[in-house]
């Protein structure tokens, strides 16, 4: 018990909970309470080995102390039952947890993030037992986060793990089939848990733990795990070519910065390098999907230095392909704006009246935010400022907020 | 997504304070229960019942910034009673629970079907997705 403690222990410790969870379920079939008794045992971790140091061993330390919760539990529940009846035998079954940390399957972590990202669960779940199953997080942080009560997350997850246990899925990986179907909404639950960071990580809320960190770990730990897969390697680069924009995105005061506006030298030239080789390599792969196709929309502003520099054309391209292989009105809208940059705004205000019916975008803010902008680009401001208000209105996001109606006062400002 | 439910009731006419012990119970244990219930689901942000109207204050920054204060006025027809905040999935979730809260048992057991207010809570974060 030597090392120190720092982030680097942290993401260990973390990178164990799903490792330990595996080993644990399968020794006592069961994965509700042994995934129980592996966040007990991540907490008395976080207590324990900052102070003490981390142990020889931390996989096999964890192990022991999640075993020897689920034995207390089991004799306690064949105590209570043998007050009711006689089943003695019960107990000779609880063998000592010795021998069992060899019992590391390589799989273990993808078994478990398939089964956290279950369809039968709703996001807001799935979010919840990924973050704590799979991501090592404990219960307290995902409510931080999410800035619920710890006991209503609490719930929520034990909630999520009791219609797992009903659904009757068995702890062992998907068939290569069924793998395919689901891996759709095990990446979807990874995009959600990185959107959901994106905008969150600073003044008011540094508290709260870094979501788009922890998103771009679990799934670069699903791109070791699924390495010929070029949608997880996709989403890996769609995250780092969008985090690479993190410190131009905000102003001093928490204002939103839009992307023609940023200072692009507050890039991390990193990340976007890091991002555009993953990228590269995906689509060397041949099938291309969504997430791939983000990305490399997300390269392409990346790599413009300047604003004026960005290569529109092939934006609009990668959009009109991204209608193809994944259409959804959000993905019109954005390809309205494409279109408007490459033709006119007069082409992008034609297209988004395609969507004045859609039951998913009208009336949603963002319909009226990029009709604003486009009317604005046209020249048309008396019109524009008066959609920035309606989208100012309708959004429910206040650095949003902010900035629609900080576009609205500039515009009428102007007109005078 | 997160919605507060706001429970707005007549000054007079809803007087809880002047109901038989039979019924308040029955509203007591109805409104527990609710709690409980939406603890259970995991979207109990928070629930709080307000203390009656005539102890509510209206302040004002004065010279200074020093607080004035005055009494409520007796012509507002509505006061808030109570609110709950829920982090649910859908909006229709969120209505389904205020309808709820709506029939809460009042003078005979009848529903009171109070109107309950539901406001989407602003967030820092963007609620739109691709």
């Amino acid at each position: 018990m030597t090392q120190s403690w720092d982030m680097t222990s942290e993401h260990l410790l973390r990178e164990l909970a799903p490792q330990v969870v595996g080993v644990v379920a399968r020794r006592f079939r069961d994965f509700v309470s042994a995934e129980d008794a592996v966040q007990e045992a991540m907490i008395a971790a976080f207590t324990q080995w900052p102070n003490e140091g981390i142990p020889e061993n931390p996989r096999g330390w964890l192990i022991q102390v999640a075993c020897r919760r689920m034995t207390d539990q089991v004799r306690s529940e064949v105590a209570r039952r043998q007050r009711e009846t006689t089943v003695a035998r019960e107990l000779e079954s609880i063998e000592p947890c010795v021998d069992i940390e060899s019992d590391m399957h390589p799989d273990d972590t993808l078994i478990l993030l398939f089964m956290c990202c279950h369809p039968a669960l709703t996001s807001s779940s799935a979010i919840a037992l990924t973050l704590r199953a799979v991501g090592g997080l404990t219960t307290r942080e995902i409510a931080n986060v999410f800035l619920v009560p710890e006991a209503t997350m609490a719930q929520r997850i034990s909630r999520a793990k009791q219609s797992i246990k009903n659904s009757h899925v068995p702890f062992r990986l998907p068939s290569p089939q069924e793998r395919a179907e689901r891996l759709p909404a095990v990446l979807h639950v990874l995009y959600l848990i990185f959107s959901e960071g994106y905008v969150s990580a600073s003044g008011a809320h540094l508290q709260r733990l870094d979501l788009a960190r922890e998103a771009i770990r679990l799934t670069r730990c699903a791109k070791a795990l699924l390495p010929e897969d070029s949608e997880v390697t996709g989403l890996l680069a769609l995250m780092l070519l969008t985090d690479a924009r993190r410190a131009a995105r905000t102003g001093p005061e928490e204002e939103l910065i839009p992307l023609t506006k940023q200072d692009r030298t507050l890039w991390d030239q990193a990340e976007i390098s890091e991002g555009i080789d993953l990228l590269t390599a995906a689509l060397s792969k041949g099938s291309v999907g969504l997430y791939q196709l983000q990305a490399a929309i997300a390269a392409v502003h990346d790599e413009a230095a300047r604003s004026e520099d960005t290569d529109w054309p092939q934006i609009l391209a990668l959009y009109e392909l991204l209608k193809r292989v994944s259409p959804s009105p959000i993905v019109t809208l954005n390809h309205a704006i494409a279109a408007a940059m490459v033709y006119g705004p007069s082409k992008g205000l034609e297209l988004l009246r395609t969507l004045d019916t859609d039951a998913q975008l009208s009336g949603h803010y963002r319909l009226d935010a990029v009709r604003g902008h486009l009317l604005e680009m046209a020249g048309d401001f008396e019109s524009a400022v008066k959609h920035y208000r309606i989208a100012a209105g309708r959004t429910t996001s206040i650095p949003e907020q902010n900035y629609l109606m900080t576009q609205a006062a500039r515009l009428d400002d102007t007109k005078v | 997504m997160k919605y507060i439910l706001m429970m707005n009731t007549m000054r007079a006419g809803h007087g809880v304070e002047t109901w038989p012990q039979q019924d308040l119970q029955a509203h007591i244990s109805f409104m527990m229960r609710l709690n409980k219930d939406l603890r259970e689901s995991g979207e109990l942000v928070s629930a709080e019942g307000l203390s009656f109207p005539d102890q509510a204050k209206l302040v004002r920054a004065g010279k200074d910034g020093v607080p004035i204060t005055d009494g409520v006025f007796p012509e507002s027809k509505e006061f808030l009673a109570g609110y709950w905040i829920v982090d649910v999935d859908s909006p229709d979730r969120a209505y389904e629970i205020a309808a709820r809260a709506s029939a809460a048992p009042g003078p005979g057991g009848a529903p009171l079907n109070m109107p309950i207010e539901v406001r989407p809570l602003m967030s820092a974060s963007p609620p739109e997705r691709l």
